[in-house]
């Protein structure tokens, strides 16, 4: 069954990329988007059924075949199931089953290719398949090598539908910077799977698990001095995630990857292959746990690119750019959830937000469609009408991604749309956390609650709301999406709204119901299960949490043992939700601060943002030009490049190499120059007695000293 | 029996195909042209289904040489050939790749027989070298194989071949000079040109003193160091790598795809067949500076490859970058290191030759290599675009391809040899890709303006014929590697055993002398 799950978007990108002359058009795509709805109901049978105390360590392998062997070095093509493995699996397939079918409605006409010549559908469903077996590779690999060749095969899928219109220059140029940015992060994974090889001598997942507390004492030389061997690697590594999930100083491509079509933009660049470094923090969390100093850097990113997403988030005009940005942002969120300890958070975002986030994309496809592919916020206004359905489910998306809910109320779960119980565990846990970056974090990220709330109602307001403006014709002709659009956006919005309740308790109740579903520890017969409800009237509830503590139950936990590992001292988990209550309010009164604004600023004094902008010229364009770290780069890292390779091929290999190795030699055999002038094979001839000279001198030494 | 000479079989089918054909075949016109094709064709195959037979025969278990060929010669000279797990991938990739040669040159007019003729005389020499195992004899097959490569660039190249194959012929000639001296001092030491011989030999490595000058190694860094020499401008290592742009850019198609992807190969051989094994010392004194200027290679080149106005200048100095990783793995002196740069010269093989052949599809077309000449090829060359894709990506190094593999490998070896240069080298996986996908873009990509592009036709069936197998093999090594580690393995496992064993004796005596003089 796992194989059926892995293979079936290959076999389906397969028989559609080059079987669709032979079947049609039509059924290629059906085949591609059948086998990919097979595969994602298997994923939902593993994902329902998987009970990882079946197996040892919490998970299992599927051997494939052998891949790379070289002394020491053996890796295989394998399938690693265990929850965190199977938790992937369901977003992958899903969201991936539903872009195929949306694809259907988003494809059907497009301006940038000639509609009788040219049969772009079935590449682009076969480029979409294809992702979805690299991204499964990704997430179900036992070893690192499978796991960065579906790193870098995502990253080909990334390049080829970013680049999908290839008539346009922007499309292709932002093809090779998601490329190009990715392979500086692929450098830092390379280099740190390196590192675990050297200490660990091979490169299995289970077998670095095992290592992990020796690797925690060990030394590394690399570069000029010697590093914690852990540390090291987990930098590396996370050099890899930050690129994939492009955080900041390796976000620059993400924004640009809008040139892709918009189904792309909901898989790709926001439900799935962005989410894989967070997926690697995870998978890597045995590690992670014992490299603090790695831990606190991760929150940093996270922070610093959740807040300077949001920040950008706020002035962009066009639809796919804000929501780019905010994936940007949330991925922060992830990061620094990851940072803090509670990996089963991060995970937990990781999942709603592909719920929502890949609704949004849908969402804001179904509004470019509509509009002839008008993608400026300002040509939008008052689409409510014209586009219902669409701005239904806009509405839930946003209601998710600012975090909507009822604070405070818990009746077994909180109450409130998916991002609110996910966005809301994160900040709690960034409290809890209580180091020194964790608790800027917290501040950091309540802020960037606020301005993800301002960006995101503004998208709405902008959009559903206010006056039409823009081209009048465009307007005019405005309309809903088919039905194979709108379904697709029906079951992602409940993922929106449920996704959150139905799924708090496994990745963000009790240390115990997380252990238990993670495959961490068995919860032990005897414990008394504290359910965490009791906190919210705190003091006495508290009290028996540290109780609990005290009481020698002891949790006692192995690297490698579950899907995720989290250290027997680390408590961020279990303090979290004994944060004070207003700290649990802080993000919601956030979100309605932003919620405000935008509405002052769009609904009732539309005037009122272009002022504020007029006013504040630098602070404008400062954030409108997305910090100006694009310049930054190319006067950094791309015109350097450019001219150093420049000035090493004219100078270096023409002047230099060239000018000194030829002038030298012409300088001592003229003649050879004459004879190259005059007779064009001459020198071989030169070359060739020269040879036979030398084999005569070889054979008269040979046969004089042979003779003694 | 037939298999005791199949060695000889192999190599010397294109020879006398190459002898019939100056021989009997008369005339220029095209039935004899045709003629002279097929002869050629035919050879190559016969002699790449022969070495089908050596495959099938090889153990890979066995370290030693298998197939040994020994007999009298001329001049008291021994004739010696015979395969180890190093070297008998190399004849099956040159055996492979030259009837996909042949094919492309199928529409070439000027001199057709001579050409075939030089192709195959240039088959029969390569394929001596890969299995030479003696001195002379490698010598001669070694040198011998530049001449009709001269002569293709020569008399089918470009309009500025005389300057691209003279400075082709200034540097080999240098290294050549100084291989043919240390050779003469390899059998004054040791008695003999047998290489199976020599490579049990200890060559000296006590300290010695020329011209007061104190060399530590002795012996074997002097003769390492003319080996290297020779080896090093045939790779083409940096920054004796000059000639292969010039080289590549004047050469006819066919031409270039046999110097990228075969001829390049002879200076990694000659490292694995004679520097490392007979000189271990040396070796392991000097392995910080090839790993250096390996690491120099592949950034510098990468960079210049990036500036390129020539699609043919680029793709050669990519070539150029790739044997870096080859140096640095061979001289990491590690299973890793060692069979990396292995699979990456036959994955370079497969792959710089598609390269080279995909150039030479739109050159057959359009006759200019000039980048700006060409974009938009995807709307009328969907076909074309796949494939230029696949073998970019190859090029690259994505995982899946056999491009991955062995610059995985390598860099993995060199990792454990000097983090440094590991960590430099690595920065190459950025560049390519910048490059590579630069390439591309402006080649392929965007929308198809160019008046002259615009009657442009697909790639022929006979160029589709010519690319299937490339691109089979460069996914099928990708996905199973294990065809090409299986077979070398054991044999690279054994050399570096003995290589280990050297170094860690000169050691030990070098600290016994040491404790002794103080």
């Amino acid at each position: 069954m796992e194989k059926i799950i892995l293979f079936a978007p290959l076999v389906g990108a397969l028989i559609c990329g080059f079987g669709w002359r032979i079947i049609g058009e039509k059924a290629a795509q059906w085949t591609a988007t059948g086998f990919l709805f097979l595969a994602a109901f298997l994923s939902w049978i593993i994902f329902l059924t998987f009970d990882p105390f079946v197996h040892e360590g919490g998970a299992y392998t599927v051997p494939v075949l052998t891949w790379i062997e070289s002394g020491s070095l053996s890796t295989d093509w394998a399938i690693r199931m265990d929850r965190l493995t199977a938790i992937m699996l369901i977003v992958i397939t899903t969201v991936s089953a539903l872009v195929h079918l949306y694809s259907f409605g988003y494809m059907a006409h497009d301006d940038n290719f000639n509609e009788e010549a040219e049969s772009y559908r079935p590449r682009f469903f076969a480029y979409l398949s294809f992702f979805t077996f690299a991204m499964l590779m990704l997430v179900t690999a036992d070893n690192l090598v499978q796991l960065f060749f579906g790193w870098e095969g995502v990253g080909l899928a990334s390049y080829l539908l970013i680049g999908f219109y290839f008539r346009k220059p922007s499309a292709n140029a932002a093809a090779i910077k998601a490329f190009v940015v990715n392979r500086v992060g692929d450098f830092g994974l390379a280099l740190g799977i390196f590192a675990i090889f050297l200490k660990v001598d091979s490169i299995n997942f289970d077998d670095i698990f095992a290592m992990a507390p020796t690797l925690a004492e060990d030394e590394i030389s690399f570069l000029w001095t010697s590093w914690p061997a852990l540390e090291l690697i987990c930098f590396l590594l996370f050099i890899g995630a930050m690129g994939k999930s492009a955080q900041f100083i390796l976000h620059t491509w993400l924004p640009d990857a809008m040139e892709g079509p918009t189904p792309v933009s909901a898989l790709i660049h926001a439900a799935t292959m962005v989410t894989a470094g967070v997926f690697l923090v995870c998978r890597m969390s045995p590690l992670m746990e014992y490299a603090e100093w790695v831990q606190s850097m991760i929150v940093w990113v996270g922070l610093i690119t959740a807040f300077f997403a949001a920040t950008v988030g706020l002035v962009q005009n066009d639809i796919k750019r804000v929501i780019a940005y905010s994936t940007c942002s949330q991925l922060g969120y992830m990061f620094v959830a990851a940072g803090v300890g509670v990996y089963s958070v991060a995970m937990f975002h990781l999942l709603t937000h592909a719920f929502f986030k890949a609704m949004l994309f849908l969402g804001a496809g179904s509004v470019i469609h509509g509009m002839h592919h008008e993608q400026d916020m300002r040509n939008y206004g008052g689409l409510r009408t014209k586009l219902p359905y669409t701005f239904w489910a806009m509405m839930i998306g946003t209601l998710a991604i600012t975090g909507v809910g009822i604070p405070l109320l818990y009746i077994g779960f909180p109450v409130g749309f998916a991002g609110f119980v996910s966005k809301d565990a994160i900040i709690e846990s960034a409290f809890a956390a209580g180091t020194d970056a964790s608790l800027v974090a917290f501040w950091g990220l309540v802020l960037a609650a606020c301005f993800t709330s301002f960006y995101s109602w503004r998208l709405m307001f902008l959009t559903f709301y206010g006056e039409p403006r823009g081209d009048h014709h465009t307007h005019e002709h405005a309309h809903e999406s088919p039905m194979v659009m709108v379904a697709p956006l029906g079951v992602l919005a409940v993922g929106a709204i449920f996704a959150g309740m139905v799924w708090y308790k496994p990745f963000f109740g009790s240390q115990e119901s997380v252990d238990k579903f993670f495959g961490i520890a068995k919860p032990e017969e005897h414990a008394v299960y504290i359910d965490p409800v009791q906190p919210l009237m705190l003091g006495a509830a508290h009290a028996a949490g540290e109780e609990k503590k005290d009481d020698g139950h002891e949790r006692h936990t192995e690297p490698g043992q579950g899907a995720l590992y989290i250290a027997d001292d680390n408590h961020v988990l279990h303090d979290a939700h004994y944060v004070p209550k207003w700290v649990k309010l802080s993000p919601f009164i956030a979100m309605l601060l932003g919620f405000l604004t935008a509405y002052q600023f769009y609904i009732r004094r539309p005037d009122l943002p272009g002022r504020l902008a007029e006013s504040q010229p630098y602070l404008y364009n400062f954030l409108l030009n997305k910090w100006y770290v694009d310049e930054i780069y190319d006067f950094l890292f791309v015109n350097p490049a450019k001219w150093l390779g420049n000035f090493l091929w004219k100078k270096g290999d023409g002047a230099t190499i060239d000018g000194g190795l030829n002038g030298l030699a012409m300088g001592i055999v003229p003649f050879f120059t004459r004879l190259a002038g005059r007779a064009q094979s001459g020198y071989i001839f030169t070359y060739a007695f020269a040879m036979v000279l030398g084999i005569l001198v070889l054979v008269t030494w040979m046969t004089l000293a042979g003779g003694n | 029996m037939l298999l005791d000479n199949l060695l000889s079989i192999i190599i010397f089918i294109p020879l006398i195909a190459a002898a019939i054909l100056g021989l009997f075949l008369r005339g220029d016109d095209e039935a004899a042209q045709n003629n002279a094709k097929y002869v050629a064709l035919a050879a190559t195959l016969a002699s790449l289904l022969a070495s089908l037979f050596l495959l099938a025969g090889f153990d890979p278990d066995d370290t030693g040489f298998q197939f040994v060929e020994q007999g009298e010669w001329i001049l008291g000279l021994t004739y010696k050939l015979g395969v180890d797990g190093i070297s008998v991938l190399f004849v099956m990739l040159t055996t492979f790749l030259m009837p996909i040669t042949i094919l492309a040159c199928w529409d070439v007019t000027h001199r057709v027989k001579e050409y075939m003729i030089a192709f195959l005389v240039l088959e029969t020499l390569m394929l001596g070298v890969f299995c030479a195992l003696d001195l002379v004899l490698f010598y001669l097959f070694f040198e011998g194989g530049l001449i009709p490569m001269f002569l293709i660039i020569g008399i089918w190249g470009g309009a500025n071949r005389i300057y691209a194959s003279f400075k082709f012929f200034l540097y080999t000639f240098f290294g050549s000079v100084l291989m043919l001296v240390a050779m003469v001092a390899m059998y004054v030491d040791a008695g003999t040109t047998d290489i199976t011989a020599l490579l049990n030999h200890n060559f000296g490595s006590d300290t010695m003193e020329v011209f007061g000058v104190h060399i530590l190694g002795g012996l074997q860094t002097v003769l390492w160091l003319a080996f290297f020499a020779s080896f090093a401008v045939k790779m083409p290592m940096w920054p004796v790598h000059t000639w292969l742009p010039d080289a590549h850019v004047q050469a006819p198609t066919a031409g270039s795809v046999v110097l990228a992807a075969i001829l390049l190969k002879l200076g990694g051989y000659g490292f694995l067949r004679f520097n490392l094994p007979m000189f271990p010392v040396a070796s392991d004194l000097l392995a910080d500076f090839v790993l250096w200027l390996s690491a120099i290679a592949i950034v510098y080149t990468s960079l210049v490859a990036l500036m390129q106005e020539d699609m043919k200048k680029l793709i050669a100095y990519s070539s150029v970058a790739h044997m870096g990783y080859v140096t640095a793995g061979i001289f990491a002196a590690n299973q890793q290191g060692v069979d990396g740069a292995i699979f990456q010269m036959i994955s370079h093989g497969f792959i710089s030759g598609a390269l080279f052949l995909c150039v030479g599809v739109i050159y057959d077309r359009m006759h200019t290599r000039e980048i700006d000449a060409y974009g938009g090829l995807v709307n009328r060359m969907p076909a074309y675009a796949a494939v230029f894709m696949l073998f970019t990506m190859a090029n690259v190094g994505l995982p899946g391809t056999s491009g991955f593999v062995g610059e995985f490998l390598t860099l993995m070896g060199m990792f454990q040899a000097n983090t440094w240069v590991a960590a430099v080298a690595a920065t190459g996986v950025i560049l390519s890709a910048a490059y590579a996908l630069w390439l591309y873009r402006r080649v392929v990509m965007g929308d198809l303006i160019k008046e002259s592009l615009k009657s442009i036709t697909d790639m022929t069936r006979r160029e589709r014929w010519i690319f299937a197998p490339l691109v089979i093999m460069t996914i099928l090594l990708g996905v199973y590697p294990s065809l090409i580690t299986d077979v070398i393995g054991p044999s690279v496992g054994d050399l570096l055993s003995g290589y280990e064993t050297a170094v860690a004796e000169f050691n030990a005596t070098n600290a016994v002398a040491d404790a002794g003089g103080q």
